[in-house]
């Protein structure tokens, strides 16, 4: 049973762990797979893009719809993607009503929404809007790259996407829009 | 006050999300309805098989019913009647949303080790096998 009688291999001895450290590598692997929590955001593509050719119809009375000639003209704007159904959307209505008193300008575009319906959420929740667009098959949103409501893209004077935030606009996240409002001041 | 009010709604957004998610708008033109050409009904429907829908993102966009999958199946089928090859509209949600809105595999500066690993192994396994072979036949020679 001694292996001495057939040639001993030559020595490698350290080479009977790499079966072992690779399968701890592995493990280590799919353990950090597991264990990170899933990025379940899509972030758009199109940041530094300009934006997509479109004329949106007025979704209320008193607000004017909603074209990209309105982007063109010199100062940066807020293009904020929301639905009187979209319960976040209602939790950020606070955090746009500040900036609008900040003289931030703000665009909206209501997703799949019923004109009635969009009243009533603006009459509850405030209008920081200055214009309105309806949108009622997701064509804008597709076009921006956008996934979901609410979600606020920072538009330049010149109509180039250059910034998105995801998600309901919270208190902390104004600082940052503010910035990268005054960063699209600056040309690309 | 309003901090804990906002709080309370984003809370309850997580909960609530679900079933108040919900539009009540009719769906798009295209969005259940057939192109009436088979032949590019074929086409959409081969294209949108191969498409994520970025609401529900383990689904295609032709088993989801989630209105946004809607909007994007009527985009995806008045492309194709307009006559736009099913690649060109790829690409035009590819620069939107990024590769990860496709299924299709993809050899890119990305993927190719997915490509070539298991080449490497089998490359790896045949010289494996060889030197076994050889050192088997030369250990009865060794021996008699």
């Amino acid at each position: 049973m001694s292996r001495s009688d057939s040639p001993a291999p030559k020595g490698r001895p350290w080479a009977i762990w790499l079966p072992l450290v690779l399968f701890g590598a592995l493990v280590a692997l799919f353990l950090g797979g597991l264990l990170r929590p899933a990025q379940t955001e899509v972030a758009s593509a199109m940041i530094g893009q300009p934006l997509p050719e479109f004329t949106l119809p007025p979704a209320t009375q008193d607000r004017p719809g909603l074209a990209t000639a309105d982007f063109r003209k010199g100062e940066p704007r807020l293009l904020n993607v929301f639905a009187s159904w979209c319960v976040p959307c209602a939790a950020e209505a606070p955090q746009l009503d500040e900036m609008k008193r900040a003289g931030v300008p703000i665009d909206g575009v209501a997703i799949r929404d019923r004109k009635e319906d969009i009243a009533k959420f603006l009459a509850r929740y405030g209008n920081p809007f200055a214009t309105i667009g309806k949108d009622d098959i997701s064509e804008v949103q597709l076009g921006i790259g956008s996934s979901g409501v609410p979600e606020t893209f920072v538009i330049d004077g010149n109509g180039v996407i250059r910034y998105q935030h995801i998600g309901p606009i919270m208190e902390r996240d104004i600082g940052t829009i503010l910035v990268e409002l005054d960063n699209a001041r600056q040309p690309l | 006050m309003t901090r804990v009010l906002v709080l309370f709604a984003v809370f309850a957004a997580l909960f609530a999300q679900p079933v108040l998610a919900q539009d009540t708008m009719p769906p798009a033109p295209y969005a259940y309805r057939q192109l009436e050409d088979p032949a590019q009904e074929a086409e959409a429907q081969a294209l949108m098989e191969t498409l994520r829908c970025l609401k529900c993102q383990s689904q295609s966009i032709a088993d989801s019913d989630a209105s946004m999958a809607g909007d994007m199946r009527n985009q995806v089928r008045l492309r194709i009647k307009a006559g736009e090859d099913p690649e060109a509209i790829r690409t035009w949600l590819v620069d939107r949303y990024g590769e990860y809105v496709s299924y299709k595999p993809e050899l890119t500066a990305l993927t190719w080790p997915l490509f070539a690993a298991p080449l490497a192994l089998l490359v790896i396994a045949l010289l494996l096998v060889r030197r076994r072979f050889r050192r088997a036949r030369t250990l009865p020679g060794g021996e008699g």
